[in-house]
């Protein structure tokens, strides 16, 4: 709705300290989605490769997973899948109407799900690197 | 009142130096200052004193068209409201605080405001449930009007795009014969019925500030109420239906949960806005 004069911070993201359960899980949901829409297209580069053979598509990667940054990325890859994943279910089951006075604790529980999965991948994305 | 005399006497004896006018004001004058010997007194008196920031804007005054907080504080008491406090300090400090309310006990829906960042009713909220300084704002997402007055023109718009009222398909023969409904279906539709048109929800949706269009969490209620009513009849319920699923209908939800967090009234705004998407999904599926 159109303001007839600037109300400062009344409605905008600057009140992120109030916002509730429901509301992280819309705005992380989102987030989450539009990285995994921009992770396809490198996604689909870095395939691509294999069109110029299996030796390029090879040191491609092998380059790429010599990076340390690469591997820290790859974490950050599956935390963003895993819970858009999640929150997904959650989604799906508030859309079929069931636990909708459960929906912040589903919430909490696809963020501590998401984060152990990620802890406990840490050592295979990070192995011959640190270990 | 027992100064009322004394001052009639003291009028009598400057009748004929004193214009009316400055009776007048002169009358004012002792009775701002009785005021605030009385507010001191209070504040003394009182074992807790609190403090309310509350939003001022007043495009028709000069001066006042700049939006600003005032500070105003207030003697505490046990059971306390939001709106007992804002009722205080417009009663004690500045007769020009504006704010609606009418029935002081979460029926009317006239005092949703915008507390400590929250859209709430000022007479269902404790004072002593709040830190201080209380912030104290018109609704977000509304044109202010003055003060802490919205706009709700919209709001209400919104409201009457539902067609808000009992229209059944059939009426009975006998002509003052009841309608009746069953205790179940009447339970089925409970919550929705308890709405008060606070305009809270609303006020909290992310998506109904940035659509204009959208109908709103309390409008959609509505239209829940009467299409899940068993006594319309299938005619009314298509209808109604069509009304829901249009672009601007249930679908631009989007979960937030926003609306249910902030209605006063506890009603499961989310959970109708979902059974109306399903609603509208079985209408239009078609096997064949």
């Amino acid at each position: 709705m159109s303001q007839a004069y600037d109300r400062g911070t009344v409605e905008d993201f600057g009140r992120w300290r109030e916002f509730s359960a429901g509301m992280w899980a819309w705005i992380f949901h989102k987030f989450t989605g539009w990285v995994l829409v921009g992770y396809l297209f490198t996604h689909i580069a870095v395939l691509s490769t294999a069109t110029g053979g299996a030796e390029l598509y090879t040191g491609t990667l092998q380059g790429l997973e010599a990076l340390l940054v690469v591997r820290f990325l790859e974490i950050g890859l599956l935390a963003v899948a895993v819970f858009h994943i999640l929150n997904g279910i959650r989604l799906l089951f508030v859309d079929l109407g069931f636990g909708l006075d459960q929906q912040d604790r589903s919430f909490y529980a696809s963020l501590v799900l998401t984060g152990a999965i990620v802890v406990a991948s840490v050592p295979t994305f990070l192995g011959g690197k640190f270990l | 009142m027992s100064t009322q005399i004394e001052t009639k006497e003291t009028e009598d004896e400057e009748i004929e130096e004193q214009s009316p006018g400055e009776r007048r004001r002169e009358i004012k004058r002792q009775r701002a200052e009785n005021r605030a010997k009385r507010v001191e007194a209070e504040l003394d008196e009182a074992e807790q004193t609190r403090r309310l920031k509350v939003f001022r804007y007043d495009p028709e005054v000069e001066g006042k068209e700049e939006p600003r907080f005032d500070d105003f504080i207030v003697p505490f008491h046990k059971g306390m409201t939001i709106l007992d406090a804002l009722i205080y300090a417009r009663d004690h400090y500045d007769s020009s605080l504006t704010f609606r309310h009418s029935c002081r006990q979460a029926v009317c829906g006239s005092d949703a405001l915008f507390i400590n960042g929250k859209q709430r009713l000022g007479c269902k909220t404790q004072v002593g449930d709040l830190e201080d300084p209380i912030r104290i704002e018109p609704l977000p997402h509304q044109d202010v009007v003055k003060d802490l007055v919205v706009d709700m023109e919209h709001f209400y718009d919104q409201m009457h795009a539902v067609e808000p009222f009992f229209d059944p398909d059939e009426t009975p023969d006998g002509e003052l014969e009841e309608q009746r409904q069953t205790p179940e279906n009447r339970e089925y539709v409970k919550m929705a019925t308890r709405c008060i048109w606070c305009g809270a929800c609303m006020s909290s949706c992310n998506i109904a500030a940035g659509d204009n269009e959208y109908l709103g969490p309390a409008a959609i209620n509505k239209a829940y109420r009467f299409a899940m009513d068993e006594r319309e009849g299938e005619n009314r319920k298509q209808e109604r239906l069509r009304i829901i699923e249009q672009e601007h209908g249930v679908w631009r939800c989007q979960t937030q949960f926003s609306c249910t967090e902030v209605c006063p009234k506890d009603i499961p705004l989310t959970e109708h806005i979902q059974e109306l998407k399903r609603e509208a999904v079985k209408n239009n599926l078609k096997f064949w």
